[in-house]
């Protein structure tokens, strides 16, 4: 298929659609709402569900009975949605059942701003739901990349049995680019629903969907089977992008919007010389920690970037452990960095490590 | 259903229904949960659905109903049992979809979500046990407990210039332009249960009809909250419940009075 020129909230939407999404359940919220608005019309032309719910509680535990039945089920919101979504999300977690949720992050905290923001990374990544769980976290950042990781999310949820986040901000979610999109792939037959789906006992025992286990030994037996998947998927699903890194000796670390300003910054600093590459999570869980400890065995120093008070520094730090110096650049409350902030914040790292 | 070889000169006339396992559940003894479920297995047995229906436990006593009904179950975050059978039902028309709720899931944490749901004609049953009190946390006070009614946290009665009165869901769904059925039974007597019954048939009926929403409000007892003894609770509650929440139909829309005629 050739490309076209896709918004990225509606290229996020029409991937979904061409990935198989049987039903959609939303909410309005900016800079989220044309999601729900392409799904709107889509949907109901294609003869599939699509429902605005009275809320975000709503929309995500319409998410989790679709879920149950084993059919393919979006929501998508942005950032206070995301919070209101989160005990949904622990005991869709723990019921294992397959489900994408999109957050197209704004400014935070509060009710902050509708600017690009990444101040979610800590509530997608630890998951700030109750108890112990993570969701698989896909960082586009860029519109044909939003298409792909969108597809992938819902096979990675089908495939674990897990959520699947989709974590973009503002920006990919508003800006218009040239992309190609996936073709329409055939929806799921009734019979091809998981052996797990609540689907009625028709000549076979009734199936349960719970996250309710009394006694001490049998959610623990749980958490350890879930435990168990996560480090399947911690083997499995690490997804990163590298640019320029084989003789780096400076690293740029940045996710999303700004991963790619980030590839800007390390054009215009090679041009004067600087030896610096970048790498950028496409997962941001799980994280690629073990090649970000390998790069830390080659170059002298680390510059994290992000639009936040420094979430994902933390990750960087913890995977590196000290092996080389790590310093962050931050913007907050939707201000976007640009490659003349960042050059100047490599410079300095530069001095200080004695690099080139 | 249970194989009995029974003698020549005797007639089957009572047996578990084929909607409930044979499990022994974990209400207290008096507790009338254990009526509705029945009563619930039987008008699914009765209606042939068993094997089309998903059920959904809420958060409160009843949160092991999956244990007892015989048939496909999720077990919902308090109060969104309504938004979970949304979700399930717009999927699956072809299913039979219903939520067992209490009163402090269905009126007060799950407000939202039962009436929005309701508003919409969501094509799924609610059965909404009201007990007048927070069973399975230890006697609290519910949004349906009565004016000077005694729980854990009203210890001198529900004052209502303190708590608000209590909800009167029948009515304020039934006044919804969604919905289908909507009616207030008990199960404090033999006519009681008849009539609880014969309310979930017409709900089911409704549902696998398409004619909107539908609850069965269902008065309940606790005799164990309550402090009281079995027949002392339900002498309170035909006393004291009934005439602060009047039984009988709320809403019968005009398609549910003719699939009842046609019969
Ligand atoms: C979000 C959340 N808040 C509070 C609770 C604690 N809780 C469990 S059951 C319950 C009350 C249930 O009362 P009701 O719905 O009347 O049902 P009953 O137990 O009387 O049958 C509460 C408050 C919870 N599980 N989840």
């Amino acid at each position: 298929m050739a490309k076209e020129l896709w918004e990225g909230n509606a290229a996020i939407a029409e991937a979904a659609i061409r990935a198989g999404l049987e039903a959609f359940y939303g909410y309005p919220i900016t800079p989220q709402t044309e999601v729900l608005e392409h799904l709107s019309h889509r949907m109901i032309e294609l003869g599939r569900v699509f429902l605005q719910a009275e809320s975000e509680v709503a929309s995500i535990n319409m998410v989790y009975g679709a879920a149950c039945t084993g059919v393919r089920v979006m929501t998508s919101s942005s950032s206070p949605g995301i919070s209101l979504m989160q005990e949904g999300l622990s005991y869709i977690a723990c019921s294992e059942v397959p489900a994408v949720v999109c957050n197209i992050m704004r400014g935070g905290p509060g009710l902050g701003n509708v600017q690009p923001a990444q101040g979610d990374y800590f509530q997608a990544v630890k998951s700030a739901g109750h108890g112990d769980y993570h969701m698989i976290v896909l960082a586009p950042s860029n519109v044909q990349e939003a298409i792909d990781l969108m597809v992938l999310a819902f096979d990675l949820a089908d495939k674990y049995r897990t959520i699947a986040m989709l974590v973009a901000d503002g920006a990919i979610g508003q800006m218009m680019e040239p992309a190609e999109m996936p073709p329409l792939r055939p929806l799921r037959k009734p019979e091809e629903r998981g052996e797990w789906a609540l689907t009625g006992a028709r000549g076979r025992e009734p199936n349960t969907i719970t996250s309710l286990y009394l006694g001490a030994e049998n959610l623990e037996v749980v958490n350890l089977r879930l435990q168990e998947k996560l480090r399947q998927i911690e083997a499995n699903e690490v997804r990163w992008k590298e640019y320029d890194t084989e003789d780096a000796e400076l690293l740029l670390v940045a996710f999303g919007t700004v991963g790619r300003i980030c590839q800007t910054a390390v054009r215009e600093a090679r041009a004067k010389g600087v030896k610096v590459g970048l790498l950028r999570p496409v997962t941001l869980w799980p994280f690629p920690s073990a090649r970000l400890a390998e790069l830390a065995g080659q170059v002298q120093g680390m510059l994290v970037v992000e639009m936040n008070a420094g979430q994902m520094l933390q990750d960087v730090r913890l995977a590196v452990e000290g092996r080389c110096p790590i310093e962050f650049y931050g913007r907050m409350g939707g201000v976007i960095p640009l490659p003349d902030d960042i050059l100047p914040e490599l410079h300095k790292l530069e001095a200080a490590v004695g690099a080139g | 259903m249970a194989t009995i070889d029974i003698p020549a000169d005797m007639e089957l006339v009572y047996q578990r229904p084929e909607s409930l396992t044979p499990a022994h559940t974990h209400y207290c003894p008096g507790c009338t949960h254990g009526i509705i479920h029945r009563l619930i297995a039987e008008v699914l047995d009765e209606l042939g659905l068993r094997e089309r229906t998903i059920g959904i436990a809420p958060v409160g006593c009843s949160v092991l109903a999956y244990y007892y009904f015989n048939f496909d179950m999720a077990e919902a975050a308090h109060g969104r049992a309504p938004a979970m059978a949304t979700g399930m039902k717009r999927t699956n028309p072809d299913k039979v979809v219903f939520t067992y709720q209490g009163d402090g899931d269905l009126a007060a944490i799950g407000t939202a979500e039962i009436v929005h749901s309701a508003n919409r004609g969501e094509l799924f049953t609610t059965i909404f046990v009201n007990n007048a009190i927070y069973g399975m946390t230890g006697g609290q006070m519910a949004p349906t407990t009565l004016p000077g009614q005694v729980s854990t946290s009203c210890p001198s009665g529900r004052d209502v210039e303190l708590a608000g009165f209590p909800m009167h869901m029948a009515e304020l769904l039934g006044g919804l332009p969604g919905t289908a059925y909507v009616t207030r039974q008990a199960v404090f007597d033999v006519r009681g249960i008849r009539r609880t019954k014969k309310a979930l048939t017409t709900a089911f009926r409704a549902q696998l009809a398409g004619l909107g929403f539908t609850m069965v409000e269902v008065l309940s007892t606790c005799n164990t909250n309550w402090h009281m003894s079995v027949l002392g609770a339900l002498e309170w509650a035909k006393d004291k419940m009934v005439g602060y929440y009047p039984l009988g139909d709320t809403k019968v829309s005009d398609a549910v009075r003719a699939m009842l005629e046609e019969k």
